[in-house]
C-alpha cells in the first residue's frame, strides 16, 4: 500500500515537471491548454480587459515627484552595453533592470496583454506608429530630455513620430543577407532565397527571419513591389516565392542565425546588419550585403508605455537623457555595431566605424531601402499567408 | 466566536464546505475564470492591432476548419500518434525490466529514470539541438568522420527531429504507469500459465499483456495528449519549419495578434482531448481504473 502511494506521488512529480516545462517560453499569454493550466495557474491568468487608452498626465504640475529607485527596461537582447546601467546608477542612484523580447509582435502582444511595470520599451518604427494609434505610449516631457538636441535632424522628424513627441530614436540599421565569404559567393540578388539553386553549397543551409513582415518585405522587394503592399495578387506572388525559398531553408530563425553562420551550420542568413557584425568577432569570414533589389531600413526607438507611474516616468526620462549623451551613445554603438541617430555621438566614434558600409550604407544603397509600415486591416492577410508559408510542405 | 464553533461542531457538512473553500476559490480564480474568458474571446472579432472587438461572430470556429489549419491538426495527430507508438515500444520493455527486478532495486531504477527529468525541459531540448544539427551536430559529425555516411542525415528541422524530442520528453510518463501495473502482477498467474504448458510468447500475449493493458492505455494518454499540444519541441527542433497546432496557437497570440482565433483553436483542441479522454474511460472498466 505504501509503495503505491510513493509511486502515485512520484508520478505526480513527473507530471508536474513535464507540464510546467510546456510554459517555458515565459510569456504570460492567455492560452489555457487543459494540460497546462493546473501546473502554472498564476501564469495562465489572462488579462481581464483590453488595455485602457489612458495617457498618463505628464507630471509637470507635480514638482515633488521623485524618480523611481528602480525601472525595468524591456529591450531586445544584447542591444545595450551593461556598463551603461552601471554608469547611470552611479550617477543617479536609479537601478535599471533589463527584460528581453525577440520581436515587435511579441512586445506589442505583451503590452496588450496588460503587462505593466515596464518604464522603457524599444519598438521599431512601424510598431511605434501602431502603439501611438492605440494610445499606448506616454508623451515625453522634453524639458527633462535636453540632450534630444543631439539627434541628427533627419531623426527628429520621422514619419511615425514627427517632432519626437513619444520616442527617442535609439539605433538604426538594415535588413539584408549575411553569408560565409569563405564558403559561398557574395549573393548579389534575393534570388539566392527566392529562386534557390539546388547545386549551391548554401542549399539547405540558409535561414530566414521568423517574422512575417520581414520575410514578406524581402520577397516583395525581390519581386520589385512595395514592401508594404496590400494588393492580394502581389502578396500571393510573394507567398509563392517564400514557399520556393522554404525548400532551401534549414529553418526560420530570428535569434541565433548569426551564431549558426559562425559555427558553420549555415552558410547564408536573412537578418539584421549589426548581428552579423557582432558575429564577426567569433568568425571573421562572416560578411553582410544588401542585394541589388534593395532591402529594409529600420529605426528602433526607446519609448515610455502609457502605464507608467509619474515616478517611473521621471526616472525613464532621466535615462533617455543619459543615453543621448555623446559618449554614452558612442558606447552603445560600439557594443551592438548598429548606427546611431545621435549626431553628437558620431564625433566620439572611430573613423573606420563611421566609414564601414555595413553600418552606414552609401547613399545609392540607402535610396533602395524601404521602411516596413503598418498595413492596418491587411495585417491579418499577411499573417494568414505567413501561416500558409509555414504550413507548406 | 464560541457560538460559531458550536455551530460548526453541530454541522459537519458546514465544516467540509469551509475546508473546501480555499481550493474551490483557487480553482475558480485560476482555472475556471480564465477558461471562461478564453471561451468568450473565441466568439469575438479581432481588433486591427490585436485585442478584441466586442462583436459576436462564429467566424473563428469556421476558420478552424479551413483546410490550412485542419491539415495542421491532422499533422499534429499523426506526430502525437507516432510519438505514442515509439514511447510504448521503448517504454514497455524497460518497465517490464524494472518490474521484474528485486523490490530493493526497483526504487533505485525508478529514481534513476526520473533524475534526468529534473533538469528544465527547455535545456534538455536545446541539448538535443547540439546532437541533431545537420552539419555541426554531434551525431552527424561523428558518423561522417567515421566514414559511415557521406551525406549528413536529415535529423533537424523535420518531423523526425520533433518525434525524437517528444519521445525523449514523455518517455517516463509511459514507463511509470506500465511499471505500476506490471509490478502488481500476480506471479502465480504466470506460474499457472507455464504449468499449463504455455510457451513464453504465449504467456506474454495471453496473460501479461492483457493484464498490463490499463497501464498501457494510461501511459498512452499521458503521452498522446501533451504531444498533441506540444509547441516548444517543434519550435526548437523543427527549426520553425515544421509546425504543430500548438505553434499555430502560440503564433496567434504572440505574432498574429489574433486572440479570438487563437482562443477558438484552443477550445477545439480541448474538445478533441476531452473526446480522447472519454474514449479512454469507456475503454477501461471502472475496476481497471481503480487499480491504477
Amino acid at each position: 500500500m505504501k509503495r503505491r502511494i510513493v509511486l502515485a506521488l512520484s508520478l505526480l512529480v513527473v507530471l508536474a515537471l513535464a507540464l510546467t516545462a510546456c510554459g517555458n517560453k515565459a510569456t504570460p499569454t492567455p492560452k489555457p491548454q487543459p494540460t497546462q493550466v493546473p501546473a502554472q495557474p498564476t501564469k495562465a491568468a489572462p488579462p481581464t480587459q483590453a488595455p485602457k487608452p489612458t495617457n498618463t498626465p505628464a507630471p509637470t504640475q507635480a514638482p515633488q515627484v521623485k524618480p523611481a529607485k528602480e525601472i525595468v527596461f524591456y529591450n531586445w537582447s544584447e542591444y545595450i552595453d551593461p556598463k551603461v546601467y552601471e554608469l547611470f546608477e552611479k550617477e543617479t542612484g536609479i537601478k535599471v533592470v533589463e527584460d528581453n523580447f525577440s520581436s515587435n509582435e511579441e512586445l506589442m502582444a505583451k503590452l496588450q496583454g496588460g503587462a505593466t511595470g515596464y518604464a522603457l520599451i524599444v519598438p521599431s518604427d512601424y510598431t511605434v506608429k501602431a502603439l501611438i494609434d492605440q494610445n499606448m505610449l506616454a508623451p515625453l516631457d522634453k524639458d527633462k530630455i535636453p540632450n534630444l538636441k543631439n539627434l541628427a535632424p533627419k531623426f527628429q522628424n520621422l514619419y511615425y513620430d514627427p517632432g519626437n513627441k513619444y520616442c527617442v530614436p535609439y539605433q538604426w540599421g538594415t535588413t539584408g543577407i549575411g553569408y560565409r565569404a569563405d564558403k559561398v559567393d557574395k549573393p548579389d540578388s534575393w534570388a539566392v532565397f527566392f529562386n534557390p539553386d539546388p547545386n549551391s553549397p548554401a542549399y539547405g543551409r540558409m535561414t530566414m527571419l521568423d517574422d512575417a513582415r520581414e520575410a514578406f518585405a524581402a520577397a516583395l522587394i525581390y519581386l520589385g513591389y512595395d514592401a508594404n503592399t496590400t494588393d492580394e495578387k502581389q502578396l500571393e506572388e510573394a507567398k509563392q516565392a517564400l514557399i520556393r525559398a522554404k525548400a532551401a531553408l534549414s529553418g526560420y530563425d530570428s535569434d541565433t542565425y548569426e551564431d549558426l553562420l559562425a559555427s558553420g551550420e549555415n552558410l547564408m542568413a536573412h537578418g539584421w546588419n549589426g548581428d552579423f557584425l557582432q558575429a564577426q568577432e567569433e568568425n571573421e569570414n562572416i560578411a553582410y550585403t544588401i542585394p541589388k533589389e534593395g532591402g529594409v531600413i529600420w529605426v528602433d526607438n526607446v519609448c515610455i508605455p502609457a502605464t507608467v507611474t509619474p515616478e517611473q516616468k521621471l526616472a525613464a526620462e532621466m535615462f533617455l537623457d543619459f543615453i543621448l549623451r555623446p559618449d554614452i551613445g558612442a558606447m552603445i554603438s560600439q557594443f551592438n555595431y548598429y548606427a546611431t541617430p545621435n549626431k553628437a555621438a558620431e564625433a566620439k566614434l572611430p573613423k573606420d566605424f563611421l566609414e564601414d558600409p555595413t553600418v552606414y550604407p552609401p547613399q545609392e544603397v540607402i535610396a533602395k531601402l524601404q521602411f516596413i509600415k503598418p498595413v492596418g486591416k491587411a495585417e491579418s492577410l499577411y499573417e494568414r499567408m505567413w501561416d500558409e508559408v509555414k504550413a507548406a510542405p | 466566536m464560541k457560538k460559531w464553533l458550536t455551530l460548526l461542531r453541530q454541522r459537519p457538512s458546514l465544516q467540509a464546505w469551509l475546508l473546501l473553500l480555499p481550493s474551490a476559490f483557487w480553482l475558480f480564480v485560476f482555472f475556471i475564470a480564465p477558461l471562461f474568458i478564453v471561451l468568450v474571446y473565441s466568439f469575438l472579432e479581432r481588433g486591427t492591432y490585436g485585442g478584441v472587438v466586442w462583436h459576436f461572430t462564429l467566424e473563428n470556429y469556421r476558420r478552424v476548419f479551413d483546410p490550412l489549419y485542419f491539415k495542421t491538426f491532422w499533422r499534429s495527430f499523426y506526430i502525437a500518434a507516432v510519438t505514442t507508438f515509439f514511447t510504448l515500444l521503448l517504454g514497455y520493455p524497460l518497465a517490464y525490466y524494472i518490474a521484474t527486478r528485486p523490490p530493493k532495486r526497483r526504487g533505485t531504477l525508478v529514481l534513476a529514470l526520473m533524475i534526468p527529468f529534473w533538469t528544465n525541459f527547455l535545456v534538455r531540448t536545446y541539448a538535443w539541438l547540439t546532437l541533431l544539427r545537420t552539419h555541426t551536430g554531434l551525431i552527424n559529425v561523428t558518423l561522417m568522420s567515421l566514414g559511415w555516411i557521406h551525406k549528413p542525415l536529415p535529423l533537424f528541422g523535420n518531423d523526425t527531429a520533433i518525434v525524437i524530442g517528444l519521445v525523449y520528453g514523455w518517455l517516463p510518463d509511459m514507463i511509470l504507469p506500465i511499471y505500476a501495473t506490471l509490478e502488481r502482477l500476480d506471479r502465480s498467474l504466470l506460474e499457472a500459465a507455464m504449468d499449463l504448458y504455455a510457451s513464453g510468447p504465449n504467456v506474454f500475449r495471453r496473460v501479461i499483456w492483457p493484464l498490463s493493458l490499463p497501464g498501457v492505455v494510461a501511459g498512452s494518454m499521458l503521452v498522446f495528449i501533451p504531444s498533441l499540444g506540444a509547441f516548444v519541441t517543434p519550435a526548437i527542433l523543427g527549426g520553425g519549419k515544421a509546425l504543430m497546432i500548438g505553434n499555430i496557437i502560440s503564433n496567434q497570440f504572440l505574432a498574429a495578434h489574433d486572440w479570438p482565433f487563437g482562443s477558438a483553436l484552443s477550445f477545439v483542441m480541448m474538445a478533441v482531448m476531452l473526446i480522447a479522454t472519454l474514449i479512454y474511460f469507456r475503454a477501461t472498466s471502472g475496476e481497471e481504473r481503480r487499480q491504477l
